[in-house]
């Protein structure tokens, strides 16, 4: 009984811990789309935040300054997504895709460059980390509560706000929110950079918080499953969410389900188990989201008659 | 010079705006009187919404100036304009459908950082402008539920709601019924009544007369006239958007119907979400008629249209077309009917009428391009074609006469006028056309109607959608009225009127 409990306890604080980045990410790419900037580039934006985390943090023994240069990173990278996505109506697809094929050459140019240790950060000691607050078994640092509070947040702001109510129309009608006075450029930029800060905390915690330092492509496609969970939680923060905790009990079942006989089946491939939440992926992307949820402006620069 | 515009509302001098090589306005002036409705008439592409959207701030004149109250204004943004106390409501309305009408409302004028407040005090705002001006909308409902009149409503009430003292309205009537525009035309009244200066554009007359108080005309973006409406009508306000003298009844022949080319027996067509788009539809099309299917847009029209030309096949009940049975187990695609002899004028001229990248000459035989002469052997000929195209366009007056001109370059008359050149030079024993004359200037609307007509009397069975119910009335000989996907009425057009026409198609039954 006891030893049942303890493994419900710990897959459970395995499913915080793999979801805390992708609510994160999730929460941060809901506000971009839902200003109508589709962004594909989250796990670009994670990845440069990861990298700039743990290359700070090592370099100047301070978390919290790795948190900081994570933001930045991400911030840059979102500021390049508004310019082009934004300031000059380019393919948001292009210009997200672009981003994540830079931050994939860039951190691991800058990690050999700088550590030489054939793109990874050097280890970070504890106190260079973001630790447990309360359980240390289960990791509960402090961006697993920034990540817990962010849904009710973002809940809040998009729903219950004057940013939000604007942010919503300009995802949906931005000639009506131009018409009314408001600059939709002004919007785009603000939810643009949002995203950037999600973004960035997800990347500090996955190379300074989960891990003690970067390795090349860490993200591991993890910015795609969060895009994937805005889209099952139908572009709404609650959903997206429960998208966002099922991925990461599916992953956590899966580690513990490798080698593990399971009766009538035997061995289960890890591989299959591995690929499991990007088959969801593809299998719910498919066939089971009705297509009229999306913010209906989503990937349509604005274009003003001059 | 001051006395003279204390009492205007509005004072435009000399605006002048061009988009490229288009010189949309030119030198533009005029008064606006408070407490007025002033009507704005003039062709398409006359100007007059450049204007308008030149005052609201959407646009920045290239020279001229602005006068509000007297004084000279900026409007570089619609924040301006609005803080001068102007609101506007577009041809297309800016609402968000998904939101609720009192979230629309407080859109851009919330009132503070959290909604809460703007929106209880919009609500009793709503309560006492619904009151005042009989602008009744429920304030939770969503926009995408309410019908297009309603969504108007809203729109006025956004306007009102900021405090706007004068409003334009940029062809208001052009989605609505003639019973919901004559509710409009009563709400206006009713604002000028109460002090508001109305700015009415449009290029239907009846309302210009019915409403307004003086009439502007402008044509090619200049101001060519005003009127006092008391002392002007509808020939003469014609004449001058036009610039010549129009006749406005086309004298036709009494059809002489020959046998059915085109009919239709339970038609219905669901869609992927089984949304009923098509209910039950039975018609049929002799040659030698035009039959003419009136309805508010987006009442199944369209779907039907493309359901008749093969585009989508029907999800049940069939069809006949020229003596082929058709039906879902049975479709045939567009370029079969075709070969049928049924020729199509989309609706849409620019999505499917034609490309608009590709040059006149090959607009001119799109549909046909593997036939001969145009082809042999997979290879196109071009001069054959470009030869072709100058033949029609000789025939169906299209200006200019350049086959190698890009399609998108034409005027939007021009462009329908070689769509149906194209159409009907194949003498179809069937043509179905949507919105003949939507986007069209008033004298390539004339020809237009009377080379239908012409059609008409050479044999051909026409069915015209149009949502023009004076363009159905002046065309058809038998008119069926379409309202939510089903034909709710058929009249012969003798016996037709604007006003039983209009109840159907509000989807009041007829007796």
């Amino acid at each position: 009984m006891e030893e049942t409990l303890t493994l419900v306890v710990a897959t459970l604080a395995a499913t915080l811990r793999v979801a805390t980045p992708l609510v994160l990410c999730a929460m941060g790419g809901l506000f971009s789309e839902k200003s109508g900037i589709i962004d594909v580039g989250l796990e670009g934006k994670m990845l440069m935040a990861a990298f700039f985390a743990a290359a700070t943090a090592s370099l100047t023994g301070s978390a919290w300054a790795g948190v900081g240069a994570a933001i930045l990173a991400a911030e840059v990278l979102a500021l390049l997504h508004g310019f082009a996505c934004v300031t000059h109506r380019g393919n948001q697809v292009v210009s997200g895709i672009a981003i994540n094929i830079l931050a994939m050459g860039l951190t691991v140019v800058l990690g050999a460059a700088w550590f030489g240790r054939g793109g990874q950060t050097p280890p970070l000691a504890a106190a260079e980390r973001l630790n447990p607050i309360f359980f240390p078994v289960a990791g509960d640092n402090v961006l697993v509560y920034v990540a817990l509070l962010s849904v009710p947040f973002a809940w809040w702001v998009i729903e219950r706000t004057r940013f939000g109510l604007r942010l919503r129309a300009v995802g949906e009608v931005p000639l009506a929110v131009d018409a009314a006075g408001i600059s939709v450029s002004g919007l785009r930029y603000r939810a643009v950079l949002i995203c950037g800060l999600f973004a960035g905390l997800a990347g500090a915690y996955l190379s300074i918080a989960q891990n003690a330092g970067f390795s090349r492509d860490m993200t591991a496609g993890q910015g795609f499953i969060a895009l994937a969970a805005i889209i099952f939680g139908r572009w709404r923060p609650m959903p997206a969410f429960g998208a966002c905790l099922a991925f990461g009990l599916l992953d956590s079942i899966a580690i513990r389900l490798q080698g593990v006989k399971l009766p009538g089946v035997g061995e289960v491939p890890v591989q299959l188990i591995q690929a499991m939440p990007y088959l969801l992926t593809l299998f719910l992307l498919a066939g089971f989201i009705g297509r009229t949820v999306a913010p209906k402006a989503a990937g349509v620069p604005y274009e003003k008659e001059h | 010079m001051q006395e003279l515009t204390a009492d205007a509302a509005i004072e435009l001098r000399e605006i002048d705006k061009s988009f490229g090589s288009v010189h949309a306005v030119r030198g533009a002036s005029l008064r606006v009187e408070r407490g007025s409705i002033t009507g704005i008439v003039g062709e398409n592409g006359a100007g007059k919404s450049t204007l308008m959207s030149i005052l609201y701030g959407l646009h920045l004149a290239d020279a001229g100036e602005i006068l509000v109250d007297g004084r000279p204004v900026e409007m570089a943004s619609p924040r301006d304009a609005i803080g001068h106390g102007i609101g506007m409501v577009h041809q297309h309305f800016m609402l968000v459908d998904s939101f609720t009408v009192l979230e629309n409302l407080i859109l851009g004028a919330e009132g503070g950082a959290l909604l809460a407040a703007g929106l209880a005090s919009a609500r009793g705002e709503l309560a006492r402008l619904s009151g005042e001006y009989g602008l009744a909308v429920d304030p939770d409902a969503r926009v995408a539920d309410l019908s297009v009149g309603e969504q108007q409503r809203v729109e006025i009430l956004k306007v009102l709601l900021r405090g706007a003292r004068i409003l334009i309205l940029d062809e208001p009537s052009a989605v609505l019924t003639p019973q919901e525009t004559d509710r409009l035309l009563q709400i206006l009244r009713l604002l000028r009544d109460r002090g508001v200066t109305v700015v009415l554009i449009t290029h239907k007359l009846r309302e210009i007369l019915a409403v307004t108080d003086k009439v502007i005309v402008m044509r090619r973006g200049e101001v060519v006239a005003e009127r006092r409406t008391a002392e002007t009508g509808a020939e003469e306000l014609a004449e001058l958007m036009v610039g010549r003298k129009v006749r406005f009844d086309l004298d036709k022949a009494p059809a002489r119907r020959g046998e059915t080319m085109l009919a239709a027996w339970h038609l219905s067509l669901v869609d992927g979400r089984g949304v009923r788009l098509l209910d039950d539809i039975s018609l049929e099309v002799r040659s030698g008629e035009i039959v003419g299917i009136a309805g508010v847009s987006g009442n199944g029209q369209t779907e039907l249209l493309q359901v008749l030309s093969g585009i989508r096949p029907p999800t049940g009940g069939e069809m006949e077309v020229c003596r082929r049975k058709v039906d879902a187990a049975h479709p045939v695609d567009p370029a079969e009917m075709r070969d049928l002899g049924v020729a199509h004028v989309p609706e849409d001229r620019l999505r499917q009428g034609l490309v608009p990248a590709f040059l006149a000459s090959e607009t001119s035989i799109l549909g046909y391009q593997d036939r001969e002469p145009f082809c042999h052997n997979y290879l196109m000929d071009g001069p054959a074609v470009g030869k072709y195209c100058a033949d029609l366009m000789e025939r169906f007056d299209v200006r200019p006469r350049t086959p190698g001109l890009r399609s998108a370059n034409f005027s939007g008359g021009n462009q329908q006028k070689l769509i149906l050149a194209r159409e009907m030079a194949r003498n179809p024993k069937v043509l179905l056309v949507g919105q003949p004359t939507r986007g069209v200037d008033i004298g390539a609307i004339e020809f237009i109607r009377r080379e239908l007509i012409k059609s008409r009397d050479a044999g051909c069975a026409v069915l015209v959608v149009s949502v023009e119910l004076e363009e159905i009335l002046s065309l058809a000989d038998r008119i069926l009225v379409m309202f939510g996907g089903r034909i709710v009425g058929e009249v012969a057009a003798g016996e037709a009127d604007e006003r039983t026409l209009g109840l159907m198609m509000a989807g009041a039954r007829a007796a």
